[in-house]
């Protein structure tokens, strides 16, 4: 059996009638049309996409948050290495950009979305729940905002840290009687 | 220190690099060992991070070409292949058989030079320091040689174009490149044979860092890391992209999944590449380069979105880009085979002993421009 998005999703729909899944067009040349599923029913349907004898899509290749103006998405390639078929697009989105950009984590089904889910945490702000080590993975611990966002402004120094230099400076330049 | 771990014994926490000869880069593990036996290991990334994603937010998509060299810096011309293959898939652009050929050419000699420099480093790794690396590495120069040759950059090459290559093989390249890889076989079977029979390399290799099939699979390791744990599946045979559907070529695997069928992988890789270095010098065709539809300045890709992947030497080298249908990528994510081939890392070195973390970090083959973009 070829893998369409089209013959996925009647698989889907035809084991899980209640998960809200649905076909999103790619107008472009390259003809990867995507599978956006409700973010409530992802795990399920991502257990089903890997379980499933006919699909078995065992290789989660790809993860990648992309940002769009009023939500979020986390967006999973994925292949069957057993079939040698692919990719079957499958995206996910959060409700807003702010408190609710939360996405279920898919890497208990697939380990290989571990770092990468860590990395659209860290970069663009989605909170992946159920992760089992979600951790900023490319930027340091300390840092606050996420900078693969649109609207991100970036700081004019990343280097500047609070010194005692500043304070040596004033002292050697105050006027001796101050001293 | 921490008792936490272990049956009550003592347990000891190691920092292991970001300056550290073996982590190839600037790469840190922070290692908990009961003695010499590892029974934790979290590796930390980012000191390489330049978020090369948003900078290529703000560049014209042809703009990040040179920049794909700098991720994996060993293959820049792979790199630049998996970029442009993803926007060709994304515009729907047809390259010409010509180009095909000297992608082909160019790609196979880039996985050559980087297992070759693999033999050199996993060596270092296991304390076999210069030696096996120097003779590689002038190997691997020669094919350097090639390449500033043909692109005026022994590594930097920003050789790829959306629809072709940047210029044709110059008058006598493609004798000099055939002259050369005629000669190399000679120097594989004598590398082979100081290295495979050598028995302290065999017991650092065999039996350490075993990883199954099905983990492999679950991990999301690609390319030589997947084969060697027995998994036959090589982009260059299941997506049949470029003229490799018509050159003839096995698939080498793995029955262990050890580190030793990682290192085995390599060499039986770079036979495979000979075999198909001499097939497209036989079969290359004369004609264009490059695709004349496609335009230099201004190129506009139709709105929508691609997932480009090519068989990099380290593995599946993907590119996941979003246009809006402007002059710059809406969004261009790399799928990087040096960071996800790392997912199992941890899995590989519990239980083994430290010095056998150097090995099966090397056997995995990283390179750090790409782990941390």
């Amino acid at each position: 059996m070829t893998l369409t998005p089209q013959t996925v999703l009647d698989r889907v729909h035809a084991a899980l009638p209640q998960a809200r899944i649905e076909l999103l067009n790619n107008p472009s040349p390259s003809g990867q049309h995507s599978l956006l599923v409700h973010r409530d029913d992802a795990l399920e349907v991502a257990q089903f996409l890997k379980n499933d004898p006919e699909l078995l899509l065992d290789y989660a290749s790809n993860v990648s948050g992309v940002d769009y103006p009023d939500h979020l998405e986390a967006v999973y390639h994925l292949f069957s290495i057993a079939q040698k078929q692919g990719p079957i697009v499958l995206r996910t989105r959060t409700g807003d950009r702010s408190g609710d950009a939360c996405l279920p984590s898919l890497t208990p089904v697939w380990k290989s979305a571990d770092f990468q889910e860590r990395e659209a945490f860290d970069l663009l702000g989605i909170r992946f729940e159920g992760h089992p080590d979600l951790r900023r993975l490319l930027m340091w611990d300390e840092f606050v905002d996420h900078p693969l966002r649109k609207d991100y402004v970036a700081p004019e120094d990343y280097e500047y840290e609070p010194t005692p230099h500043g304070e040596i400076l004033a002292k050697i330049s105050a006027p001796a009687s101050q001293a | 220190m921490t008792e936490a771990d272990g049956a009550g014994a003592q347990t000891l926490d190691v920092s292991l690099g970001p300056q550290h000869p073996s982590t190839h880069g600037v790469f840190r593990m922070n290692v908990r060992m009961d003695g010499e036996t590892v029974v934790k290991l979290q590796p930390v990334f980012g000191y390489l991070h330049r978020n090369h994603e948003k900078l290529a937010e703000g560049k014209s998509w042809l703009g990040s070409m040179p920049f794909t060299d700098r991720l994996d810096y060993i293959c820049p011309i792979t790199n630049n292949w998996g970029y442009a293959l993803a926007v060709e898939k994304l515009a729907g652009i047809e390259v010409p058989d010509r180009a095909e050929y000297i992608r082909v050419i160019v790609g196979e000699m880039t996985r050559i030079q980087n297992h070759t420099a693999f033999l050199g480093f996993i060596l270092g790794d296991m304390g076999a320091w210069g030696s096996a690396l120097m003779y590689a590495f002038r190997e691997r120069e020669k094919i350097l040689d090639l390449f500033e040759g043909l692109t005026g950059a022994r590594m930097m090459a920003n050789y790829m174009r959306f629809g072709g290559v940047r210029c044709d093989l110059p008058a006598g390249w493609l004798e000099k490149a055939r002259a050369y890889i005629e000669t190399y076989p000679a120097f594989l079977d004598e590398m082979e044979k100081f290295l495979t029979g050598n028995e302290i390399l065999l017991s650092r290799l065999q039996g350490v860092g075993v990883m199954s099939a099905e983990r492999a699979i679950n991990g999301g390791l690609s390319g030589p890391v997947l084969r060697a744990s027995g998994v036959d599946y090589d982009i260059r045979k299941v997506d049949g992209y470029g003229v490799y559907p018509r050159l003839k070529f096995r698939v080498p695997r793995g029955t262990v999944g050890d580190c030793f069928d990682r290192f085995m992988l390599r060499i039986l890789e770079i036979r495979e590449s000979i075999q198909i270095l001499q097939q497209a010098f036989a079969q290359i065709p004369q004609g264009p380069i490059l695709n004349p539809a496609v335009k230099t300045r201004g190129f506009k890709p139709p709105v929508g979105e691609a997932y480009g992947r090519i068989e990099g030497p380290k593995g599946e080298l993907g590119f996941h880009l979003v246009s809006d249908g402007g002059e710059k990528p809406y969004r261009y994510h790399i799928r990087p085979p040096s960071l996800i081939n790392l997912t199992l890392l941890e899995e590989m070195c519990v239980g083994t002993k430290i010095a056998d973390v150097m090995v099966i970090l090397g056997s995995i083959d990283i390179v750090l421009g790409e782990v941390d973009r």
